[in-house]
């Protein structure tokens, strides 16, 4: 009978930073442009060539250091990382190996379960990216490109505090929606400016020692996360069952094909030999220097839950919903903002908008229309300007192509009809047209109504009031 | 007579009255050089001489309009081939580095250039400036002008030797255990060490980050306060840079040490000091004793530990400081390899020498996993306490006054089969690397064999006005000895 | 010698400096090395507990740049020297296979 056995994962995460310029020089850091176009001698490892380090680098780590409820290091420094490999054009990386800016935080996350338990942060430190290296299909030559080198980024290390795919899943939604609402990344898995390196060991249930742990790279989405954790916690397993040994190794996934394999190589012999980057001098961060980061904290996605909650009066799962994503919590308070209708701005948002989103197969950062366009359609269904039916189409527009709701009702002659004349007019048509209904109608069957209040709609193009046309239908079919 | 046996200055205010034109000027460097070359071999690549006339051209019409009016305007110059300089080949004198072509040009040569003086070639060097003689570079060794037989020193040997031989006027050379200071004596000439972080090492190809320091080489001290002065600037580019007021070295040109509290280290003349270079060296304090100044012996302290430590920590950086080499972006890259690392290893085998791989196997060794505290940090830390002792002498002395090398320069070849004993011939240098103080060293006299010896001064950190004055007025008393290759050598 | 530099380490350091040595280079580096090594063992008579590493002679703190692009196509620069360009970029030899 097979043992029981947890897995235990912590997590290195890459972020790239928002930065406008590299780490160390003043090169772009913008995507695209042509191949070796965002480079300078510093960046591509030029002889002679000397780092100045981004002040901006340490403010975002120390925004990501204190909304992770991590301590400042006072008094942190670079080390060289030194390593051959060509899309390192120094073949040394500078890092933080002895002095991290951030050690000892943690967030809090929702378990499967539905209990909360606190992932620890051991470490965050500021280093730079590597370049880009392109593989020739069909030749034995591979090309650099160092765009990207220098790029900066932070890493952010876990304590071995998950258990399962769904915690790490959490943990990583929590620190990238957090990281978005600092603005200090956008957090893109796909396009590599989030990027998660998984720890993983397995022993048996109860056990207190930690098992020999793996490192997996190459994870490029959520859901590769996912697989690659469950596929590793089996091999583990496997290996554990038939009595081999689990190897201290960093591993490749390759989701196309489903598993992982070793990175081994002879000339590989992962001995970093850092030491203190004595072309850079030493960051000492004080108190006043913290405060003022603090300071420019936005409100950060917890705090915002809570706010929605009260101050709107929103369901904690419409306000959930809302600060899940930094864009809609952006739309949602800029629109509430201007129409001061914070539920119905909600409602767009939490209906409309995630209806459409998913028709187009979009996620919330894809949105193109601005909060004011949603503000001026919730104030003219409000003041009777349209009705909900023509509402939700001129939505379409909006959301579609950023349209000025007041010009389109215009332009399309979607202004609901108040003239109680022509309602009558309409009315009368319709019940003679329906002498059945009118009958059922005087027959008791009130429901009947419903039917007569659609066909006047229909036949005015959806554009009357609906109140004032029940109204006109009552008081015609109590006669 | 070659322009090149006049100063900087003599030859700046000869183009500035229009006695001289910066064409002449550069045509007679060119001319010194073609005709020493052979000899001496100081310099690793010459500026082409029509690209240098056209650019003594502008020079001159700057100086004509009034824009160019400094000391070194128009003054040829030769800069030391590890300082990058664009469009002109920089090799650090090592294979690895053929063919390389800056695309920038360092903070330093950008000073010179500013103030209208005019590269006019690469210097000779130990390979990345790891060596004290001038035999590992990869282009040939150069020889002492004083006797063709000797090495001038090094590893800033083609600049010294340059302007002894008067091929030119002056150099810049780079000094991270001694390369300026030992060399100069060797070669009779002058040269200044500056407190770490008053020349920007923006374009100085590193050798030992923490210890690197771009200074003058020139016939006397005038000269070298000169030049200092130019290349001195704080750079945005260099992290390490220093904001200083206080650059106006020439002011410091003084016939003047009366009061003057010179420091003299016991320990630098012990054993291994050879007796002529101590008695040259003690003669020169006493000249200065005699002009007013006060000595006095003291024990330095830990001078016996300055070499370890220097060689584990620039041997560690330049472990990494060399890493970039590796054939992809720049230099030589191995005719035949399979796959990448091998590729690597065949590039830099091929491409570094001797004793460039001796230093980057020692420093990856003490970096290396299980050896980093008992190596590294025992230098750093062994680095802040000799940096004490400094502290302490200062507290006492404006200047400290010792040999530059415990001998005078030895004969070709027999320092590279014991790389210890060369090693050794650092301990009156190396120190002032780890301690970022000031050196200077200044011919002092000749041995037997007719070669020149060197008295060094050191100051405390930012006072290389102390040493320039006490250097200029040891300089007064003496007359500026051109050596055998120089057109008005007097024997 | 005190120090006894092993094949091992040689070769192992080799892998570290990416160097590739001949038989009679690896005996050399040995020889030069235990030397060195024990020349700078020499460290060990000194009492420096207590000592903080010095990796910077002055105390300077915070040099800073200011997080301002000072964007100009790099690329032509960035190639001049390389020995060998494929697509606008540095061509090297296959990195995975």
């Amino acid at each position: 009978m097979s043992k029981e056995y947890e897995t235990v994962i912590g997590l290195e995460v890459h972020v790239e930073l928002a930065t406008k310029t590299k780490i160390f020089c003043s090169c772009s850091t913008a995507f695209g442009g042509a191949i070796n176009a965002h480079t300078c001698p510093v960046c591509t490892g030029m002889p002679g060539s000397l780092p100045v380090l981004n002040k901006q680098v340490v403010e975002y780590a120390m925004a990501v250091g204190l909304a992770t409820n991590c301590e400042i290091t006072r008094y942190c420094k670079f080390d060289r990382k030194n390593y051959f490999y060509p899309d390192n054009p120094q073949n040394y990386q500078i890092s933080q190996l002895y002095l991290p800016i951030c050690r000892n935080g943690g967030i809090e996350i929702e378990t499967e379960k539905g209990g909360k338990k606190t992932v620890g942060i051991h470490e965050i430190h500021m280093e730079e990216d590597a370049g880009k290296l392109v593989h020739d299909e069909d030749g034995d030559v591979s090309v650099v490109d160092f765009n990207r080198s220098g790029v900066p980024l932070i890493e952010i290390v876990s304590e071995p505090d998950m258990r399962s795919p769904e915690e790490v899943i959490a943990y990583l939604d929590k620190l990238r929606l957090m990281i978005q609402y600092l603005g200090a990344s956008d957090c893109k898995l796909q396009e590599g400016s989030m990027r998660a390196d998984v720890n993983l060991s397995v022993r048996e249930a109860g056990a207190k020692e930690f098992g020999t742990r793996t490192e997996m790279k190459n994870l490029n989405s959520f859901r590769a996360i996912a697989r690659a954790i469950e596929n590793e916690t089996n091999r583990q397993i496997d290996l554990i069952e038939s009595g081999e040994k689990v190897i201290q190794e960093t591993r490749r996934w390759d989701d196309s094909k489903a598993y992982s394999y070793a990175m081994r190589s002879k000339e590989d012999a992962q001995d970093y030999r850092y030491f203190p980057d004595p072309d850079l001098v030493p960051v000492s961060i004080s108190d006043e220097w913290i405060e003022s980061v603090r300071a420019k904290q936005p409100e950060l996605p917890t705090e915002k839950l809570a706010r929605y909650q009260s101050e709107y009066g929103l369901p904690e799962y419409d306000a959930q919903i809302l600060t899940g994503t930094k864009k809609f919590a952006d739309i949602f308070e800029a629109a509430t903002e201007i129409c001061k209708k914070p539920k119905k701005v909600s409602n767009w948002l939490m209906v409309e908008t995630i209806r459409l989103l998913k028709e187009n197969a979009m996620d919330a950062e894809d949105i193109r229309f601005s909060p004011g366009n949603l503000a001026k359609l919730i104030d003219l269904t409000d003041n009777g300007t349209v009705n909900s039916t023509v509402a939700k189409e001129v939505f379409e527009a909006v959301f579609k192509e950023d349209i000025d709701p007041e010009k389109y009702v215009e332009e399309k002659g979607l202004k609901t009809v108040h003239d109680a004349g022509a309602l009558r007019e309409t009315v009368e048509t319709v019940m003679k047209n329906n002498p059945k209904s009118v009958e059922d109608y005087k027959n008791g069957k009130e429901k009947a109504i419903g039917f007569l209040v659609g066909q006047t709609m229909k036949a005015m193009k959806g554009k009357a009031n609906p109140e004032m046309v029940n109204e006109i239908l009552k008081k015609l079919l109590s006669k | 007579m070659s322009l090149t046996s006049l100063t900087a200055k003599e030859l700046g205010i000869k183009i500035k009255e229009k006695e001289i034109s910066v064409k002449e000027a550069v045509n007679d460097t060119l001319d010194a050089i073609e005709k020493k070359e052979g000899k001496v071999n100081s310099f690793v690549t010459v500026a082409d001489r029509d690209a240098l006339l056209k650019k003594a051209e502008k020079v001159q019409k700057k100086i004509g309009e009034g824009t160019l009016d400094g000391p070194l305007a128009g003054v040829p110059i030769a800069i030391k081939d590890n300082i990058c300089t664009k469009g002109l080949l920089t090799t650090c004198s090592s294979k690895i580095l053929e063919g390389f072509v800056p695309t920038y040009t360092a903070e330093a040569v950008k000073n010179l250039e500013d103030a209208g003086a005019i590269v006019i070639g690469k210097t000779n060097m130990d390979e990345f400036a790891m060596g004290s003689t001038t035999e590992t570079s990869a282009y040939g060794a150069t020889k002492n002008p004083w006797n063709l037989g000797h090495v001038p020193g090094g590893s800033s040997g083609g600049s010294c030797s340059g302007v002894a031989a008067e091929e030119c006027i002056c150099a810049l050379g780079s000094d991270t255990g001694g390369s300026i200071r030992q060399p100069s004596a060797f070669c009779g000439v002058t040269g200044i060490k500056p407190t770490y972080g008053t020349v920007s090492r923006y374009g100085l190809i590193a050798y030992g980050s923490s210890l690197d320091q771009i200074g003058p080489v020139a016939k006397d001290v005038t000269d070298c306060a000169l030049i200092l002065e130019t290349i001195s600037s704080y750079d945005k580019k260099d992290s390490t840079s220093m904001k200083r007021e206080d650059l106006d070295f020439t002011s410091a040109l003084k016939d003047d040490v009366k009061g003057m509290k010179i420091g003299i280290p016991k320990d630098y003349f012990g054993e291994g000091l050879d007796r002529e270079v101590s008695e040259a060296v003690k003669g020169a304090a006493k000249v200065l004793e005699e002009k007013g100044a006060v000595l006095e012996e003291f024990d330095l302290g830990l001078v016996e530990y300055a070499i370890p430590a220097y060689y584990v920590i620039a041997c560690a950086e330049a472990s990494s400081n060399l890493a970039r080499f590796d054939g992809v972006k720049y230099g030589y890259r191995a005719k035949q390899y399979e796959g990448l690392h091998n590729m690597y290893k065949k590039s830099r085998s091929e491409g570094f020498g001797t004793e460039v791989k001796r230093r980057i196997m020692l420093g990856s060794f003490v970096l290396s996993s299980g050896y980093y505290d008992a190596y590294y940090l025992k230098a750093l830390r062994t680095k802040a306490l000799i940096k004490r002792e400094f502290d302490k002498a200062f507290s006492k002395y404006d200047v400290i006054l010792g040999p530059a090398a415990p001998s005078t320069a030895p004969k070709l070849g027999s320092s590279l089969d014991d790389p210890m004993k060369m090693y050794l011939g650092d301990i009156y240098t190396v120190s002032v690397n780890l301690a970022g103080l000031p050196g200077i060293s200044l011919p002092c006299g000749m041995d037997g064999e007719g070669l020149p010896i060197g008295l060094q001064l050191i100051g405390d950190c930012f006072k290389e006005k102390d040493i320039i004055q006490a250097a200029y007025t040891y300089e007064c008393t003496r007359e500026y000895r051109h050596s055998p290759l120089s057109d008005v050598y007097q024997g | 010698m005190a120090n006894r530099i092993s094949d091992d380490t040689i070769e192992y350091v080799g892998i570290l400096a990416k160097l590739e040595l001949t038989p009679q280079e690896k005996e050399r580096a040995k020889k030069d090395m235990g030397e060195m090594l024990d020349y700078i063992d020499k460290l060990n008579e000194l009492d420096v507990s207590g000592v903080e590493p010095m990796s910077h002679v002055f105390p300077v703190n915070n040099v800073f740049r200011e997080d301002i692009p000072t964007d100009n196509d790099g690329s032509k620069d960035a190639l001049f020297n390389a020995p060998s360009v494929k697509n606008g970029g540095f061509e090297v030899p296959k990195t995975i296979g």
